[in-house]
């Protein structure tokens, strides 16, 4: 059996993209004994991916910050069970991890929200920040034609990261219409930093087509992606492609948050103005809390930092910042919300959940999520739903399950590692 | 930049970028990942440790995901294809 | 109110209840199902989905051997999605007095025709590799099946309703009795007779029904096909899933048609909630693990819990209610009642249509249970 590793800290982090360095740094700068886990590589969560040895790169100066204050960074470990109360498990690649503190601080990020059309399941049609992350972890894009695709201000972020890697972007297709993307662009007006972002963008995107109310309405190929049909102002059209990068916006990552009894409401994470959710000694910062990008991840990581390390005095001069980046976040969510057509994207015959490979026509049949799962194993596979969840939310309107432990697929001698001294007397074996 | 390292992939050699993840490893080497349920060739979707697709054998270890793993000189990886 | 009237309700859409009305149906019997949920959403989605003969006690042993044969009947018509495997159980012997065990198994079950295979430690490694090397050996026993609860229920739903029978999800009852069954929403109906197949709920529908909720754990694994092949269980089992009073954990592995392994088992009383219990859920595994060492490293996807229905004797109650004839219970199957369904629902239509049940009823009879708490 592998050794488990135990650590104690005053305050841990949940995840190490920029909710998660900046809680962390500032907990740490107020003196306390900081840990941070992450599931990936290498910090920076999924926008600071990759960006670790980069000069000019807000990311560097948060990385060197943390480490001047000190924190311990436990990256490659990912979270899957709370024990007790004030103990998380995860699994590292050498062995599992007992991580004790006395404050929490979740910074567990977002992910892509998936919705299924024909031939979504061929290789080479991915998330958009799915193939950004891919091109992040050294995947060359140098001459490919990427279609980029779906909602939500990530396709242009990624549309110009991969052309500046020498990608060619036949077409973005944003399925928001005109209409509610000029709401937005007059709401970044009063963003003066968005401002600057968006016309940097609008510089790396001279000359991509752009188009709005548009969506992919099936990829074809043989062995991967050759081609994509796209709906543009009612019609159809191919465009022929190497890959498909699409995403429907981003749903946040709460299950840690729901595992440890953290009060939510539409799948955010409820929190206090010091970003402490139900549960006392439980923060939150970030996209759980409302998908809102990365200057709101940041304060809000700063101001549960502050408050989780002792300072929450000093958290009070960023309340105003967060609350005018909140209401950003709210213009995201109207101007991104989806269309009611792209619930008849998939066929009958349209693969729903990927990991059992279960129909949409075979879902169809079923009037709540668990009858579906228990009777075709939707959500049964080792994503939990994460995929699917969310898909058959928007196409059925179906609610998840409650979580359970381990919230994410884990091996098996990491489950029994753990062992509340209490109980062991009290159990008796096979033979007893 | 980090110098390249080999790692064998379906049993064929092949140079990657240092750092890079085992499923641009795999894409390199033209293959896809695994084979679903029903025996459908699938690749990565969400690179992030996420969705499960990117599932490989990864020095005779089921169900590795490829995308949260760098890749070390001389691994061996298998996909289900 | 509007009036419904049926030759029979089933509360309970489980595998028994499943079991129940697919089985009045087919006797022409108007038939309602009503559950609060959804179609095998309680013990029967949670439970481990086994088709076994057991020897507890010769009741124990008549009850699952019967049913097993009516599985059996009805294999070919089984749809796919039921999964149902006929991969064997072996019992593991670790030392010379669980062989001890073995042979006199392998004898009670000759005796009544149910064939069995002592293994020799080497044809045990042969079959399970997986195991622990040193063990003594075991027993096969061919005809044993492991299914997929939750859609063997939805066919014998579909059949009842083929012959007639309504379902009503998603209905809570709020009261049963004297001819009636009241939904949550005021909706009534009346019947000649109600079965009460609501698993480890029976009691609340019916106070004095002498069943607890008895809290299993089980875990899942990824798909590793052939990493075992048998349904695999200690010998240790039986003294520890009996002893009625302790927390008590066994190893009881099966391998699922997916090549999923499905891994347990936990037995608890008193717990009344759905959480997951890390103290019995680590000695469950760890109980498997010393088992079947490489289960170690395998990637395990999900945990979950539910309750089984349990009697005082461990044997189901199948037959009238004291005090209301009309009243019929089909609960009480603790951990076996994918396997004793179908004989379930053959001795409850039994007695309410006036047949000749194949097997001695007496010891499944509410009657021979005193009542939990005497109706007040």
């Amino acid at each position: 059996m592998s050794n488990i590793t135990r650590d104690q800290f005053d305050v841990l982090v949940v995840g190490g993209g920029p909710a998660g360095l900046a809680a962390a740094t500032c907990a740490a700068e107020c003196g306390r004994h900081v840990g941070v886990v992450d599931d990936n590589p290498a910090l920076g969560g999924q926008i600071w991916r990759g960006e670790v040895g980069k000069a000019a790169s807000e990311a560097v100066d948060w990385y060197a910050r943390l480490r001047a204050a000190g924190a311990n960074v436990l990256c490659g470990a990912r979270v899957f069970h709370q024990p007790e109360p004030e103990v998380l498990l995860a699994e590292a690649p050498d062995g599992p991890l007992e991580l004790k503190y006395k404050k929490l601080i979740l910074a567990t990020g977002a992910r892509e929200r998936f919705l299924p059309f024909p031939g979504w399941t061929l290789p080479n049609v991915m998330g958009a920040g799915g193939l950004q992350a891919l091109v992040k972890s050294g995947l060359p894009i140098a001459g490919k034609r990427v279609v980029v695709a779906g909602s939500g201000p990530l396709l242009l972020a990624v549309a110009a990261y991969l052309r500046q890697h020498g990608a060619e972007i036949p077409i973005i297709c944003e399925q928001a219409s005109w209409g509610s993307l000029v709401g937005f662009s007059l709401a970044l007006l009063r963003q003066p930093q968005k401002v600057r972002q968006g016309f940097a963008l609008r510089k790396q995107l001279a000359g991509i087509s752009f188009a709005a109310s548009s969506w992919p309405v099936s990829a074809r190929g043989e062995r991967a992606v050759e081609e994509v049909v796209i709906s543009q102002s009612g019609k159809n059209k191919t465009v022929p492609c190497d890959y498909l990068a699409c995403g429907f916006h981003l749903v946040p990552n709460s299950e840690l948050a729901a595992l440890l009894g953290c009060r939510l409401r539409d799948d955010l994470v409820q929190v206090d103005d010091y970003q402490q959710t139900s549960v006392a000694g439980i923060f939150c910062a970030g996209e759980p809390t409302g998908i809102g990008g990365l200057e709101l991840s940041l304060v809000e990581g700063r101001i549960a930092g502050l408050a989780a390390g002792g300072s929450a005095p000093a958290a009070k001069p960023l309340f105003a910042e967060r609350e005018k980046l909140r209401k950003f976040a709210r213009v995201l969510d109207r101007t991104f919300s989806l269309r009611a057509e792209l619930r008849g994207l998939p066929l009958p015959e349209t693969i729903v959940c990927r990991c059992e490979d279960v129909t949409c026509s075979r879902l169809a049949q079923h009037t709540s999520w668990r009858a579906a799962k228990l009777q075709t194993r939707c959500g049964m596979g080792p994503c939990q739903a994460r995929v699917c969840g969310p898909a058959t939310g928007f196409l059925f309107g179906w609610a998840q399950d409650s979580i359970r432990p381990p919230i994410f697929p884990t091996r098996f001698e990491n489950l029994i590692t753990f062992s509340p001294e209490a109980e062991r007397s009290e159990i008796t074996g096979g033979r007893g | 930049m980090p110098e390249p390292i080999t790692v064998t992939v379906n049993g064929t050699s092949l140079a990657v970028p240092g750092g890079a993840t085992v499923a641009v490893a795999i894409v390199l080497a033209g293959a896809a990942c695994r084979k679903s349920v029903t025996g459908e060739t699938r690749g990565p979707l969400c690179g992030m440790g996420i969705c499960y697709e990117c599932r490989a054998v990864i020095n005779g270890q089921l169900h590795c995901r490829s995308c949260q793993i760098i890749c070390q000189p001389g691994m061996e990886v298998r996909t289900d294809e | 109110m509007s009036g419904l009237t049926y030759d029979v309700v089933v509360v309970g859409a489980g595998i028994v209840g499943a079991a129940c009305a697919e089985e009045c149906a087919r006797q022409g019997l108007r038939v309602a199902i009503i559950d609060r949920d959804v179609i095998g959403g309680g013990a029967t989605a949670a439970g481990m989905g086994h088709i076994v003969v057991m020897d507890d006690s010769e009741a124990q042993f008549a009850l699952t051997r019967y049913s097993q044969q009516l599985w059996q009947q009805l294999r070919q018509e089984l749809p796919a999605d039921v999964e149902y495997e006929p991969c064997g159980t072996i019992w593991v012997a670790t030392d010379e007095e669980e062989m001890a065990e073995v042979r006199r198994k392998q004898n009670y079950y000759a005796q009544r025709g149910v064939p069995t295979e002592v293994l020799d430690p080497q044809t045990l490694e042969r079959l399970e590799p997986n195991l622990r090397k040193g063990m003594a050996g075991g027993l096969l026993v061919p005809e044993d099946v492991v299914l997929y609860p939750p859609c063997a229920a939805r066919f014998l739903i579909e059949r009842a309703q083929g012959a007639g029978a309504k379902l009503h999800l998603g209905s809570s009852v709020s009261q049963i009795g004297n001819g009636l069954v009241r939904l949550a929403d005021g909706t009534e109906f009346s019947a000649a007779a109600i079965i009460n197949a609501a698993g480890a709920w029976a009691s609340a529908l019916n106070p004095g029904v002498n069943v607890k909720k008895r809290k299993g754990h089980l875990a899942i694994t990824d798909r590793y096909p052939g990493f075992i092949r048998h349904q695999l269980v200690e010998l240790g089992y039986l003294k520890s899933a009996h002893s009625t009073s302790a927390d008590s954990v066994a190893f009881n592995v099966q391998p699922r048609k997916t090549g999923q392994i499905l891994v347990g088992s936990s037995r608890q009383y008193g717990a009344e909630h759905g959480e997951v219990d890390t103290g019995v859920l680590t000695r469950m595994l760890q109980r498997a693990q010393e088992y079947m060492p490489r289960l170690a490293e395998l990637s395990t996807i999900r945990v979950w819990t539910g309750f089984r229905a349990a009697t005082p004797d461990k044997l189901p109650l199948i037959g009238p209610c004291l005090g209301d004839p009309a009243l019929f219970l089909a609960t009480g199957h603790e951990g076996l009642g994918i396997t004793t369904s179908l004989a379930t629902a053959r001795l409850l239509v039994d007695q309410i249509a006036g047949r000749n049940p194949a097997i001695p009823i007496e010891p499944y009879l509410p009657s021979r249970v005193p009542a939990e708490h005497a109706y007040a």
